[in-house]
């Protein structure tokens, strides 16, 4: 095909000015803000130093949009927010409008097509979280459907400002995290080390990159029956799947012994204290899908000690780090076990050095 | 003819209050015109099926590209291809995304017209990474898919050992937290690198990620190889009278629990007379009393940014929090920007040479060391970049006079302006 012959060389333009798509009262107004309020659960108006407002309705989605949904969300911004749309970096979208009259309709249409108005302030915000199953070559799970069981059970609590502070929950179907730190985290982690297919290893891999990956030197090349392989010591084996993406035949996901695990208290943001990783609170949880009941089961329990428990503006770290972990293992009712004491580098700085003792 | 499947534990997905992206698929399955996406998304609820059934992933990658470029594609090509031939390839598009994530409804249906007619009909906006994640063609597909979106204005993203999509935050288009021009660090920051995003050949990834203030709506510090993040060195801005009317309607107990005990550097006090008396020499700019009371105080007239280096996640060697190699930097004159620009040119050019395959930076630090690091990108060690002074006595010191000297030359001329 003459298409082929002459392939039409890209234009390098890299990332597109957000200007020409942004609401004229943000533009007129932009560096110039003053202050903000909450009016509802979902909505936030924004003052600037003109006296200029702009409100904006956060809504959640199910993140993959089929072009219907999309289309349904541009007819909500054509016919009631000026065609204004953007994302946060949690998938949800905002529309944003600049008379308090256009707000009550906006939400009524969002309501009404099926998409949840909500996730500001102190609420459980819309869980992220990347493909899974869907689409990854690598995945333990399908985050997309953990996030969709887990959110039709969190759903008053995006919807109402219930929570001491927001709660950033995060999920992940492998060890790369993709879904980063959250103040809950819902990860795989696997239990078993890979399983090898050692017909296919010396042709699929380059045996030196994935024996570097490893975090542990767990890997070594091997002849096996007679072909160039790989074989791993499974005692030093860490079970963490650093070697299956360079490697796909050293296949580490496994249907009964990839298992959930659940970290809290990873927190982004500098307020108050520094930005913090999550830590291990429960592990062994069945990877079950279509619902995951019981991953469910624990950040429900998690979010109702900490409902009860922590006081305004305490984030799950600031709360844990207030009542301690003692504490936390008893008013969860999660067992404490010799895995919560880590092993890893630096491993020391974690445990405790002193007296400070809760009784 | 179109192929459906069985698909009992997907169909459970349909259920409940919170949007569904299974009926979302179903419905390209079973009412868009398009045989071609009735076709691949019935497959994929397939293989999806298949995927819940037996608790596994069944996606390989491999080499798809759009000529003239070496990445911005994840090849997927099924491995159970033979049982689910209608998305046997399943390649997404990753493109990057207006600074900030900003759209208008007319080019987001420009875009779903174009995915339309050469893919699946699934789109995410967007991916971990910010890109938006087109989801779900055929290896021709992504060429024609690119050319037709590529000549009104949008781009391939960074997959692969490249400099990544890079992030913003909603910033000074709407938030009164701003310190500085997301956008503009944001793109004048990324398309300075559009080479060594669209033909892989770093180490590894490098990530730039903007917030506007030490909220760090993006996650930057844990989550990039170069976060920015916007800041003031001044006072804080304090209006008393809104302070006052926050005691007023909060009540005083709530705003010493809150605010002033909530401060993690003591630099609060609330006076007698319901004013709040700041301590700026010892606040550390973390937010929390801005964030509980933004009618009343606001950052400072000094703006500019702190630069952290090297956050990632666990792989390798576990996670890793950017460290401050730039605790303050003005972003006013075009000589600032430069400067910002220089500064991440030196850092790609010293990770481009100096990582080891499948290390990022941060990683690459933990190795050589800081002081190593900042004299490999030529900038000045300072007592902000760690939080305690080095712990152990393992270490040689001979040259600690000039070095002390060094120190003490450079406080001179400081004190002398």
């Amino acid at each position: 095909m003459s298409e082929n012959a002459t392939p039409r060389p890209p234009t390098e333009s890299g990332c597109p000015d957000g200007f020409q798509y942004m609401h004229p009262v943000m533009i007129k107004n932009f560096g110039n803000w003053d202050y903000h309020e909450d009016p509802e659960p979902g909505v936030l108006l924004h003052v600037a130093k003109s006296g200029d407002k702009i409100w904006t309705v956060r809504c959640g989605t199910q993140r993959i949009l089929d072009l219907f949904t999309l289309r349904k969300l541009c007819d909500i911004a054509d016919e009631h927010a000026d065609g204004f749309i953007r994302f946060t970096i949690r998938s949800n979208v905002e529309y944003m409008v600049a008379k308090e009259e256009q707000v009550q309709p906006l939400i009524k249409a969002i309501k009404d097509a099926g998409f949840i108005v909500g996730g500001t302030r102190n609420s459980v915000a819309m869980i992220s979280h990347t493909q899974g199953w869907l689409h990854c070559d690598i995945p333990g799970t399908d985050a997309s459907g953990v996030v969709k069981s887990m959110m039709d059970e969190l759903i008053d609590e995006f919807k109402e400002w219930n929570m001491p502070n927001r709660v950033h929950i995060t999920t992940s179907c492998c060890q790369i995290n993709c879904g980063g730190q959250g103040d809950i985290a819902i990860n795989i982690q696997h239990t078993k080390p890979p399983k090898i297919n050692h017909d296919l290893v010396a042709n699929v891999c380059e045996r030196p990159s994935v024996v570097a990956r490893c975090p542990v030197a767990a890997i070594r090349p091997a002849l096996v029956n007679g072909k160039p392989s790989l074989e791993v010591d499974e005692k030093k084996c860490i079970c963490c799947g650093a070697c299956f993406p360079p490697c796909p035949p050293m296949q580490i996901n496994d249907a009964e012994h990839s298992k959930l695990a659940v970290w809290i208290g990873g927190n982004h943001s500098n307020a108050r204290s520094k930005p913090s990783f999550q830590k291990l609170v429960a592990a062994g949880i069945p990877n079950n899908p279509p619902r995951w009941p019981e991953a469910t089961a624990i950040v429900k329990r998690i979010l109702k000690v900490y409902k009860e428990d922590a006081k305004d503006w305490e984030r799950i770290n600031d709360w844990v780090d207030r009542i301690g972990w003692p504490r936390f293992f008893e008013l969860t009712k999660l067992p404490f076990t010799k895995f919560h004491v880590d092993t890893w580098r630096g491993a020391r700085k974690s445990l405790n050095a002193s007296t400070h003792i809760r009784f | 003819m179109v192929k459906k499947y069985e698909t009992p534990m997907l169909d459970v997905l349909e259920e409940g209050q919170w949007p569904s992206f299974i009926s979302g698929i179903r419905r390209l399955a079973n009412e868009h015109p398009s045989e071609f996406i009735n076709n691949i998304t019935h497959s994929l609820l397939g293989q999806l099926e298949h995927s819940y059934e037996t608790r596994k992933g069944y996606w390989k990658g491999g080499t798809v590209s759009v000529f003239g470029y070496g990445g911005g594609i994840i090849p997927r090509f099924s491995e159970v291809g033979d049982a689910f031939p209608a998305s046997r390839e399943f390649h997404t598009l990753r493109v990057q995304p207006p600074a900030g994530n900003y759209y208008s409804s007319a080019m987001l249906r420009q875009l779903a017209d174009s995915w339309e007619k050469y893919g699946s009909g699934l789109v995410t906006f967007h991916g971990q990474t910010g890109n938006i994640m087109f989801i779900g063609t055929t290896t021709d597909n992504t060429q024609h898919f690119f050319d037709e979106i590529n000549e009104y204005g949008w781009d391939l993203g960074g997959a692969g050992p490249c400099v990544r999509t890079a992030m913003s935050c909603v910033g000074a288009a709407r938030c009164e937290q701003s310190c500085a021009n997301e956008h503009k660090i944001h793109r004048l920051l990324v398309n300075n690198f559009m080479d060594d995003m669209h033909r892989p050949a770093l180490p590894y990834k490098f990530k730039f990620k903007v917030s506007g203030c030490p909220n760090d709506c993006q996650n930057a510090i844990e989550r990039a190889d170069m976060a920015i993040i916007g800041t003031w060195r001044d006072d804080m801005g304090v209006d008393q009278d809104a302070v006052k009317a926050y005691v007023e309607s909060k009540g005083r107990k709530y705003i010493i629990d809150n605010v002033v005990n909530r401060c993690p550097s003591q630099a609060l006090s609330l006076n007698d007379d319901d004013t709040l008396e700041v301590d700026n020499r010892n606040c550390v700019r973390c937010m929390h009393c801005l964030n509980v009371m933004p009618k009343a105080l606001s950052p400072g007239e000094d703006k500019g940014i702190t630069m952290l280096i090297g956050g990632k996640r666990t792989l390798k060697i576990g996670d890793l929090m950017g460290t401050v190699v730039v605790p303050f930097m003005k972003l006013e004159s075009d000589e600032d920007y430069e400067r910002l620009v220089e500064i991440a040119e030196e850092a790609i050019d010293f990770f481009a040479e100096n990582a080891l395959e499948h290390e990022r930076t941060g990683e690459m630090i933990e190795r050589i060391g800081l002081v190593n690091y900042m004299e490999g990108i030529g900038l000045e060690i300072d007592p902000n970049m760690i939080s305690n002074p080095r712990e152990s006595s393992y270490v040689r010191l001979d040259e600690w006079d000039q070095e002390a000297e060094k120190w003490n030359e450079a406080q001179a001329e400081k004190a002398a302006g």
